[in-house]
């Protein structure tokens, strides 16, 4: 953090790296500069995490060159990037959860004694340049995502004297916790450090950038400089990332949509009203309280209901029960007391693969362990939820043709990006994972399907396309349980919108025209400040 | 024979250590290796190898704390092949562990009928270390502080280990080895470097906790001599999910276990040998029981580690 009269610039020339099957970058070049913040954009899979992991040491380019200031840079380990003075957060967390606050930070310290005392003092520092207050002591299982964010970015800044990469640090967090990111990225680079920021929302990109790179299929497709981006509306601006982004694919759109890909028109709803009263209840808790084993908050005497053809969105803050909601409903977690009903028919002791069988699905907001395993290919992937079952198993024996046609249908009809349907799911981008996990589900004679943070992470194309595959849904005939953080997503998907509160459904809200937003976060402040509505 | 004849209390406690000694140690190389995300499933053959090597180095010198240290050299060269194929090549660390097993298993009981099945094989008693006053005091002054000073400097190694798994920057960069050795790289720490110190340690102090056995416990070697006794250390390893003070606690309980039996016999009850014999795995199993619903391993025991795969 030392101030220097000629501003560092960190260059990277014609970096390529290719994967089994894929060119994940492609003779990129880009200018890092101290004090700015660089705003790194592009499709799911178009190669950005593995342009970080080649400036972290974590992946070493196939051709291309690094220079710092000229003097070229080797940066063959974590640790020479470490030596470098670039701090990192990637996009899936390293934090250790089982370790306190303070030990996360003193990882990868030299020297004998761990320092508890400095370390407590540096976080200090940190917490007031980040602008938040963590507990030290605290296991960083226990901190909500958006304060493990804040580790995680005080961790890089720690390491980090020169450079601050920040790999999609926005995806989990609220608008209120992106607010306060804003502020510490703001402060960071007054501090002359570089920021690489990388996101899915235009938004943020247009409020936090300085300059903008965009990338598709691992190449550098359009810079947009200081200069420019400085003089463009957020309109223009808009415009010039998304036909960099798409290229023709554009075209198909139209304009109209495109606005709504970025977010910039007000967030509406999308769906046709239905009139609840004449549909069947498909899915009803009934005084539900969850049992499980972990330090998640359970939910504490539930009671809802979805219809047929319903999409019910549940509001709340990130760690306020919905993982509970969602298990207990889906059958992983059992219900301590009340009744899941299920089409009239009482599922409560009903187990996960029954209540799957009778069309109840999940999507996990957990999509890289709990969804899918990594180490087995896109395509088994695609059917492990029936195995055993025909005609993709026979006499208990797999049959491939059958897997590889069913696969090779969900990966067309979900635009899954992979080499090839043998590919290891591991190894796809983060939001291609989350199209396995839909295709998956949403198939197969699915009635209900509950859908936890379905969005994160996906690229705005691949978000405007999963909201239509459950619009979709629900026209027929379908029900979603619609867990989310977005208010946007929920505004735009739900026909009634419950919000949740330390486990406890606090409020409900008929979304029907503007001000359910409004309506919505009333009931979650309201919640938080203890004052009942 | 009075129940409770000083001599008889005396010979009781100094049983309780001599047999609890052996899988202490056995449990912190275990534990250091655990920790560190390397299960060693090859710790019988280890803890063979270290007793055997104590044997023959102290039956031709005469000396137990230099067959002690050979025990420990034993233990690190037998724990070679699990940090070449496992930490450095990657390859199945169970797969390893029941070969290092079967291989100390074999190669000791070979060596030992080739060249010492016809000859005295007693190692006689290690000099003791009397303590100043403490070992004066009626009944526990003799069976506590009357040690061979290898008991005092394995616990305070023991100890030491606690102390440096838990305070110290090296701990810290172990222990998110076997917890999530990708954070440790990405924090610029090397998993190779932290996973192989961890492995020859580890070997060292099962070796080490072999040659214990051989030297002080038992006085000699004889083929199969640990009897399971590496298994047991695994189990208590994951008891003790990485407290020393736990495994500490553990072993001696076992220690009472096995000494407890003959104590009664001694004592007059008709306790059938088979039952004696069974105890200490009773206590065992009945400890599993109640405390390893609780039994947490470090999440990334067992996994070999690429940086950068997927
Ligand atoms: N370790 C790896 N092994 C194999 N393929 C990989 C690996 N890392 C990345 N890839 C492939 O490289 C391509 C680019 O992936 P990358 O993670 O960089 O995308 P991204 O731009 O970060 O996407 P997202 O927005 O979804 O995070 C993808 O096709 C991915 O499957
Ligand atoms: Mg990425």
């Amino acid at each position: 953090m030392t101030p220097s009269t000629a501003p560092d610039v960190i260059s990277l020339r014609d970096i390529t790296k290719a994967f089994p099957g894929v060119v994940a970058n492609d003779h990129i070049s880009l200018d890092i500069v101290s004090g700015q913040v660089h705003c790194l954009l592009g499709e799911n899979g178009a190669g950005k995490s593995t342009l970080i992991s080649i400036l972290a040491g974590m992946q070493q380019p196939d051709a291309g060159t690094i220079s710092i200031n000229g003097v070229p840079a080797a940066i063959t380990s974590p640790k020479a990037a470490v030596d470098y003075g670039i701090g990192v957060v990637h996009q899936h967390s390293t934090l250790v959860p089982a370790f306190t606050v303070l030990e996360n930070l003193m990882l990868g310290e030299t020297g004998l004694m761990m320092q508890k005392k400095r370390a407590a003092e540096r976080l200090d520092e940190l917490s007031e340049l980040l602008g938040a207050q963590i507990d030290p002591h605290a296991l960083a299982a226990d901190l909500g995502l958006g304060q493990q964010q804040q580790v995680e970015i005080a961790k890089a800044i720690w390491k980090g004297s020169r450079l601050l990469v920040l790999d999609e640090p926005t995806s989990m967090l609220t608008p209120q916790a992106i607010e306060n990111l804003s502020e510490s990225v703001a402060r960071v680079k007054a501090q002359g450090l570089a920021v690489v920021f990388i996101t899915h929302k235009l938004r943020e990109a247009y409020a936090m950038g300085d300059c903008v790179t965009v990338l598709r299929g691992g190449r550098n497709v359009g810079h947009i400089s200081v200069e420019e981006l400085a003089t463009y509306s957020e309109q223009q601006a808009q415009d010039a990332i998304l036909r960099a982004m798409f290229g023709d694919d554009l075209k198909t759109v139209g304009a109209e949509d495109a606005a709504e890909l970025a977010g910039a028109t007000e967030s509406t709803r999308e769906i046709r009203s239905i009139d609840l009263a004449t549909r069947p209840v498909r899915l009803e808790l009934l005084g539900v309280s969850s049992h499980g084993h972990g330090r998640d908050v359970e939910v504490d005497d539930v009671a809802l209901q979805v219809h047929e053809g319903e999409i019910l969105g549940v509001a709340g803050i990130d760690g306020h029960g919905q993982g509970a909601l969602a298990e207990v409903v889906a059958g992983q977690r059992s219900a301590s007391s009340g009744t899941v009903r299920f089409d009239g028919k009482d599922v409560t002791r009903l187990g996960v693969r029954g209540r799957q069988q009778l069309g109840l699905r999940y999507v996990t907001d957990d999509r890289l362990h709990e969804g899918t395993v990594g180490s087995m290919s896109v395509a088994l992937n695609l059917v492990i939820k029936r195995i055993g079952q025909r005609p993709f198993w026979r006499f208990g024996q797999i049959q491939n043709k059958a897997v590889d046609q069913e696969a090779a249908r969900l990966i067309a009809e979900y635009d899954i990006r992979t080499p090839s349907p043998a590919t290891r799911a591991g190894t796809l981008s983060g939001g291609n994972i989350q199209k396995i996990l839909l295709a998956r589900e949403l198939t197969h004679g699915a009635r209900l399907v509950v859908v936890n943070k379905p969005t994160y992470g996906l690229d705005l194309k691949t978000v405007q396309l999963v909201r239509e595959i459950l619009i979709d849904f629900a026209s027929n005939g379908g029900s979603v349980l619609l867990l989310s953080t977005d208010l946007d997503e929920l505004v735009e998907l739900s026909h009634r919108i419950e919000v949740i509160s330390r486990g406890r459904i606090v409020g409900s809200v008929t979304n029907d025209g503007p001000g359910t937003a409004e309506k919505v976060g009333h009931y979650m402040t309201g919640a938080i400040e203890g004052v009942q509505a | 024979m009075s129940v409770l004849s000083a001599a008889f209390v005396t010979v009781f406690i100094a049983t309780v250590i001599a047999q609890a000694m052996p899988l202490l140690l056995a449990s912190v190389g275990e534990t250091i290796g655990e920790q560190a995300g390397v299960l060693n499933l090859g710790i019988e053959g280890v803890m063979l190898i270290g007793a055997f090597s104590g044997f023959v180095v102290t039956l031709a010198t005469g000396n137990f704390w230099l067959g002690m240290l050979a025990g420990a050299v034993g233990g690190v060269i037998a724990n070679l092949a699990m940090l070449v194929l496992n930490v450095w090549l990657g390859l199945n660390q169970i797969v390893i562990g029941l070969a290092i097993t079967l291989i100390g298993e074999g190669l000791t009981s070979v060596l030992y009928l080739q060249n010492y099945s016809k000859s005295s094989t007693s190692l006689g008693t290690a000099p003791e270390l009397h303590i100043p006053f403490l070992a004066d005091i009626p009944v526990v002054g003799p069976a506590i502080f009357q040690q061979s000073g290898i008991f005092w400097v394995s616990l305070l190694l023991a100890i030491a280990v606690g102390f440096f798994l838990a305070k110290t920057n090296w701990g810290l960069s172990i222990r998110s080895a076997g917890q999530k050795p990708s954070s440790l790289d990405a924090a610029g720490g090397s998993v190779v470097k932290i996973r192989s110190q961890a492995v020859i340690l580890g070997g060292a102090f099962v070796g080490f906790g072999g040659a214990y056995l051989a030297e002080l416990t038992t006085a000699t070697f004889t083929p199969f001599i640990t009897n399971g006794l590496g298994f047991i250390a695994i189990v208590i390893t994951m008891l003790s999910r990485g407290r020393i003070v736990f495994v500490v606690i553990t072993s001696f309980v076992y220690g009472l276990a096995v000494a407890i039996g003959p104590a009664l016999q001694v004592l007059g009850f008709a306790v059938p040998a088979d039952v004696i014999k069974m105890l200490p795995f009773i206590v065992v199993i009945l400890t599993l029981i109640i405390f390893a619903r609780s039994s947490v391993v470090p999440p990334a025991l067992g996994a070999p580690y690429t940086r950068g795969a997927r």
